[in-house]
């Protein structure tokens, strides 16, 4: 059993995990607030990744301001989205609401191919150094930082929903949107900002992973990839996505560890998390962390 | 998706036999047998070019139509058609290989994508809406991963070969042959369809669409008929499949991906949820829409506007974004698609100068 493999492989779990906790609280914002599965959060990373690196590479803009003009900018289209396409589709049936995701995760997926193209780009280089040691592990900057962003992102969304007003009006609406609204909260302002927080901070997850592994359209596949994670821990918990999250990024790590070493059937890296994702749909739907959603005839 | 079903002033149904009817009016029924008749002289007058379109809807149709069974008539969504889809079609090509008559063989691969179908549909008992989107989501990826990796049963990355469809020794093969195999699938399979919708199952799937505590209250078994759904469903998605291996010839892995699947999920949008013939318009719909697209870009060859978006190269980015683009319109402006269009066309002609 090679030791040294398999903890670098945990590691490496635990910060893809991290990231996959930070898609999928975004997931679950979106969820929470609006009702809505948003299919389309891998798109989120893309187009808020490719937004910076056009800024870094065509304007040569620095870092800092690039990154922050297109968190700005996805917050703003997180808005538009909601207000044009997802506000007509209040009241109709969540097949539609899905579909309409749907729809707009191929439309913007094309989109960026058509404008970027489909091989991946790599960001300018960033920090000087490339590689720490970390307790004798070789861990690249990108990854700690990588890191250190997410468990800011967490902490400020705890923050956010525990002190803010407006995230205190979210938690209301997600509560029950008739008594928020009776409360004086503008539920529509809750819908529009819980897509642009969202679309924002997973602008930052796809910068974060475009550091690391470059640009490219595979990015997207991050939204696919946050289904396990948000299911297992329970589609409506915020905390439940951040542990699903965790867990199913050392999982899959976990499984190429395995693959690689003894079993030989490839690609279980890929895999492994829809296998987890159909027996937990089995055995228990609403995950570690969800509400119980009891009918009884 | 509500289905409106206008009955215009003057139709009154006095007895349940008449309420049931697979054709609501003889001109219907003369109208569909006046179709079919029209499609059979097809291959007598279009070029192979059209033919080949058609036989295409033919096989989509089908798939399409199960997945509106499962969607529009019973209400759970699927983001996996696509690989039920393909399993037919491997399912079909493996039987006909190990020496079973290819109609047989497309039969049987039906039955066989119904048992694959029916294992995924098993969370469809316990968990429903969204969380079965998300089930046939991960069916998506597994069958995908399955079929590369399954050489013994779909010839993993290199594709199986489809033997051509004969029946009692005479090679049907051709397009200007294949298109009746076709034909005959897809009558057979249509009315199959809209006879199921009259008896007590189909009405059963409807009632779990609108109202499932209302349903489960009168009686009707949700857990069963939502994954009978689910198996119809698989069974349509088979038999398309499958005419679809035997019509190429050969069955690969490759465009079996989720695109694909969404592409399905846009026909019958754009059709109509709940309606048996909007599958076959959504399903016209969406073949015409990259042959349109390809005409449009090659009619625009050396302008302006080509040299400026580069319409060579972004044509294929160009036919998905229009996939995208028209479900999320269609969803907004006019969420039960072409068949609605099609009844008020109907109903304005009926009432003609009182249309109210």
């Amino acid at each position: 059993m090679n030791t040294q493999l398999f903890i670098q492989l945990v590691v490496n779990g635990l910060i893809i995990g991290c990231l996959y906790g930070v898609v999928g609280m975004c997931f679950v914002l979106i969820y929470k607030a609006s009702q809505v599965v948003n299919f389309a959060q891998g798109e989120f990373l893309l187009i808020g990744a490719w937004t910076c690196w056009w800024l870094l590479t065509y304007w040569q803009i620095p870092f800092f301001w690039g990154f922050l003009v297109s968190l700005a900018f996805m917050m703003l289209f997180g808005l538009a989205l909601q207000v044009v396409v997802l506000r007509p589709l209040i009241g109709e049936p969540v097949i539609s609401v899905i579909m309409v995701t749907i729809g707009l995760s191929i439309f913007f997926q094309a989109l960026m191919k058509w404008m970027f193209g489909t091989f991946a780009q790599p960001f300018p280089p960033i920090f000087s150094v490339q590689k720490v040691n970390v307790l004798g592990l070789q861990v690249q900057t990108a990854y700690l930082m990588s890191t250190g962003v997410s468990l800011a992102i967490m902490a400020g969304f705890a923050w956010f929903f525990k002190y803010s007003r407006m995230g205190l009006a979210m938690r209301a609406t997600a509560f029950n949107q008739q008594v928020a609204q009776s409360l004086g909260i503008s539920v529509r302002q809750v819908f529009a900002l819980s897509w642009g927080i969202s679309a924002a901070v997973s602008a930052v997850a796809g910068v974060v992973v475009g550091i690391v592994n470059g640009v490219s359209s595979a990015l997207s596949f991050f939204g696919i990839k946050v289904f396990p994670a948000v299911i297992l821990g329970g589609l409506d918990s915020v905390l439940g996505a951040v542990v699903g999250g965790l867990i199913i990024g050392v999982l899959e790590n976990v499984a190429h560890y395995f693959d690689s070493q003894f079993l030989k059937w490839g690609n279980l890296y890929e895999i492994v998390p829809f296998y987890v994702l159909i027996v937990i749909l089995m055995i228990k739907p609403y995950g570690l962390f969800g509400t119980r959603d009891i009918e009884r005839v | 998706m509500a289905l409106t079903t206008m009955r215009p002033c003057g139709d009154f149904r006095s007895s349940y036999r008449a309420d049931q009817t697979i054709f609501a009016t003889r001109l219907t029924f003369l109208s569909v047998v006046a179709g079919i008749a029209l499609a059979a002289c097809a291959p007598l007058v279009l070029n192979n070019y059209y033919l080949s379109l058609m036989i295409q809807i033919g096989y989509l149709g089908i798939a399409a139509l199960g997945l509106n069974i499962l969607v529009g008539f019973s209400g759970q969504i699927s983001i996996g058609h696509a690989v039920f889809f393909g399993f037919g079609g491997f399912a079909s090509a493996f039987l006909a290989n190990h020496g079973i008559p290819v109609p047989v063989a497309i039969v049987l691969a039906g039955v066989w994508t119904t048992a694959v179908g029916l294992l995924f549909g098993i969370p469809a008992a316990r968990v429903k809406g969204l969380y079965l989107a998300i089930a046939t989501l991960a069916a998506q990826f597994i069958l995908q991963d399955f079929f590369v990796r399954a050489e013994w049963f779909t010839g993993g990355t290199h594709g199986a070969m489809a033997p051509a469809f004969e029946i009692f020794g005479y090679d049907m093969s051709g397009d200007q042959r294949y298109f009746y195999v076709v034909l005959v699938f897809v009558v057979v399979m249509y009315l199959f369809a809209t006879n199921l919708m009259r008896t007590r199952d189909g009405r059963a799937l409807i009632a779990v669409r609108d109202h499932y505590l209302s349903a489960e209250m009168m009686g009707v078994n949700l857990t069963k008929y939502r994954t009978m759904a689910f198996g119809i469903s698989s069974f349509y998605a088979g038999i398309g499949g499958a005419l679809y291996a035997h019509y190429i010839g050969f069955m690969s892995v490759e465009g079996l991906d989720i695109l694909f699947s969404i592409q399905f999920l846009a026909m019958i949008i754009i059709g109509g949820l709940g309606s048996v013939m909007g599958s076959l318009l959504g399903t016209i719909f969406m073949v015409l829409l990259p042959e349109v697209t390809q005409a449009l870009a090659s009619a625009l060859q050396g302008s302006a506007i080509d040299k400026a978006l580069s319409l060579k190269d972004g044509v294929t980015y160009m036919r998905e974004m229009l996939i995208g683009a028209v479900i999320i319109l269609f969803l907004i402006f006019e969420p039960d698609g072409l068949a609605h269009r099609w009844r008020q066309i109907k109903a304005y002609w009926k009432l003609y100068p009182f249309s109210y």
